[in-house]
């Protein structure tokens, strides 16, 4: 337990700025949200009229609002699950040795920083399917490369990108777990004569689970809300609607189809789901932590 | 190393070599195409080495104009990136301190209400909500304005869950002393707080700098004048032209720049950035 200050109303004082801007930009927001799922209102704003839960129906009996589930649910356990295995891979690697540590580590990190939407440029230019290098070399080896027309071709594009993108997060945080895997453990298993290959499997893997599990929930949020400059760049949720993500799909139907109740009610369902995703991972910071 | 197997060590730089060439592949394209006149962006034709227009290309894109439908050069636009991603950084970390500061060291009615109140914004990206959000900030008058920019992302609650996660590891005896020595509220803030939490403070900038740098969406709806155009955004607007093709090495060009600042950063402040991300787990 903290020691505390008597003041009562300093705090209120401190914690104004905060408020104001979470009261504003996202209590009034999510209130309109909230509010604007209940009516129908006609393109230009002038007119509307209370419809009760009339767009969560439409929503929930809409096939392509689960089709775009569906592709949200392909698409994050795609970027998580190659992302969290080519990082596990060059973090065991990296863990190995013991030259060049810093070395490699500055040279994996650095694609962190860069935007999604960068992200989603750089890698279209080399599948672009008339003049990029890769698309050109799969044409070559009878893979016909083009993801303007086909739909998992461009759902490989982006999963691509975004993962290349998180490759160097999820690099980090495994090698920090490696690092506190107590050597001992392993040097008694290596003289009991434990091949690396056992020794990973039966002793790091599992003690490395809770990163593992982190990393899964951190990922998968990443997959779901961050990657949208990375879909808009490249395939803006197309062809047909093979790429269209969750997020992408309130931006489209309330900017571009001007749907702005249908909009608003896909706003509150991802609330929701946030707000569980939330809930789990908060559940599991705080169950990490130890408060000295 | 437990024992000596010199094929496994092999193995190691190798995949890490490999790795590293995998990861840095698009970027080394991006690098050769941007030193290529636009003409040469055939079918079938991508150049895989350095041609000779890239002083030229990456001259036009940083003074004169970007190109493809911006006409402000990339100068200018990394000026307003700047600008947002600053403003972003140093409003989240300024409220956060303070917010932070309120629920861990003082005790007040409703403050756990407040504390999930602000919690809740945690993981929600504006994305999220973007279209009543966008209408808010339209009502407040705000759009093409720094304040549009910046504002309305303060509003999540990352920098104040990791400051509360700092200030209850800080011991009770020192704050206990500090009273005793006759220190108010705000001097323990000042003398005291604020040194503690100086690396967390200095980690937090990279992440949020990274952060306001890379912001896309937002600043694509919210300006109409090319005045408060950001880096990141331009990027789109290029992509988007109707008529004609796309000139690739400006494009090219103009991304590469876009990346510069926050990887800079990255490996400018490792050590922080490091130790930002791997706190921010615990």
């Amino acid at each position: 337990m903290t020691v505390t200050f008597p003041q009562k109303g300093l705090p209120w004082l401190l914690l104004l700025p905060q408020l104001l801007v979470t009261a504003i930009f996202f209590l009034w927001p999510a209130e309109q949200a909230l509010e604007q799922a209940f009516y129908q209102e006609d393109a230009f704003g002038l007119s509307r009229e209370f419809i009760g839960l009339e767009n969560f129906a439409d929503l929930f009996t809409d096939p392509l609002y689960y089709q775009s589930m569906l592709t949200t649910l392909v698409f994050s356990f795609s970027v998580a699950i190659v992302g969290m295995s080519l990082a596990l891979l060059l973090a065991v690697m990296a863990d190995r040795i013991i030259r060049g540590k810093l070395a490699y580590q500055t040279l994996l990190i650095w694609p962190y920083a860069v935007a999604p939407a960068l992200a989603g440029v750089l890698w279209w230019i080399l599948f672009d399917p008339s003049m990029g290098p890769i698309a050109l070399w799969l044409k070559s080896a009878g893979i016909d490369w083009n993801h303007y027309l086909d739909g998992n071709q461009a759902m490989i594009l982006v999963v691509i990108a975004s993962t290349w993108k998180q490759i160097s997060y999820n690099f980090l945080f495994f090698l920090a777990g490696l690092q506190a895997v107590p050597r001992s453990l392993i040097e008694a298993a290596a003289i009991d004569g434990a091949s690396p290959f056992k020794r990973f499997w039966t002793i790091v893997f599992p003690l490395l689970s809770p990163t593992t599990f982190f990393l899964l929930v951190v990922n998968l949020v990443y997959a779901f809300f961050e990657t949208f400059g990375v879909i808009d760049a490249t395939t803006k949720g197309g062809p047909g609607q093979s790429t269209t993500t969750l997020v992408y799909k309130v931006f489209d139907d309330g900017f571009v189809g001007l749907d702005l109740g249908g909009s608003a009610a896909q706003s509150v369902v991802l609330m929701a789901i946030v707000g569980l995703m939330t809930v789990i991972q908060f559940r599991f910071i705080e169950r990490k932590v130890q408060y000295s | 190393m437990i024992e000596n197997r010199p094929w496994l060590t092999f193995a190691s730089h190798a995949t890490l070599l490999i790795g590293i060439a995998l990861v840095a592949l698009p970027v080394w394209m991006a690098l050769v195409a941007s030193t290529h006149p636009a003409s040469a962006f055939g079918v079938g034709h991508i150049p895989l080495w350095f041609g000779g227009a890239g002083a030229q290309t990456w001259g036009t894109v940083l003074f004169e104009k970007a190109g493809n439908g911006v006409d402000t050069p990339v100068w200018f636009m990394m000026l307003n990136s700047l600008i947002m991603a600053l403003g972003i950084t140093f409003g989240k970390i300024a409220i956060s301190l303070l917010s932070a500061y309120a629920i861990v060291f003082f005790r007040f009615p409703f403050r756990n209400l407040c504390f999930w109140i602000i919690f809740m914004t945690l993981m929600l990206p504006v994305e999220v909500r973007i279209v009543p959000t966008y209408e808010v900030v339209a009502n407040l008058d705000l759009l093409n304005s720094y304040t549009g920019l910046t504002l309305p992302l303060i509003a999540s609650a990352t920098a104040t869950f990791l400051f509360r996660q700092c200030f209850l590891s800080i011991p009770g005896e020192l704050v206990e002393a500090a009273r005793m020595d006759g220190a108010g509220p705000w001097r323990f803030f000042f003398d005291i707080l604020l040194p503690l939490s100086r690396t967390n403070i200095a980690a937090l900038f990279v992440i949020l700098f990274i952060y306001g740098w890379n912001q896309y969406l937002w600043p694509l709806l919210i300006t109409t004048d090319d005045a408060y155009y950001t880096l990141v955004m331009s990027i789109k607007r290029m992509l988007s032209v109707t008529d004609g093709d796309i000139a690739w090495n400006q494009i090219m060009a103009t991304t590469l720049l876009a990346m510069l600042p926050p990887v800079a950063v990255v490996i400018g402040m490792q050590k922080l950035f490091v130790k930002g991300l791997v706190d921010s787990e615990k």
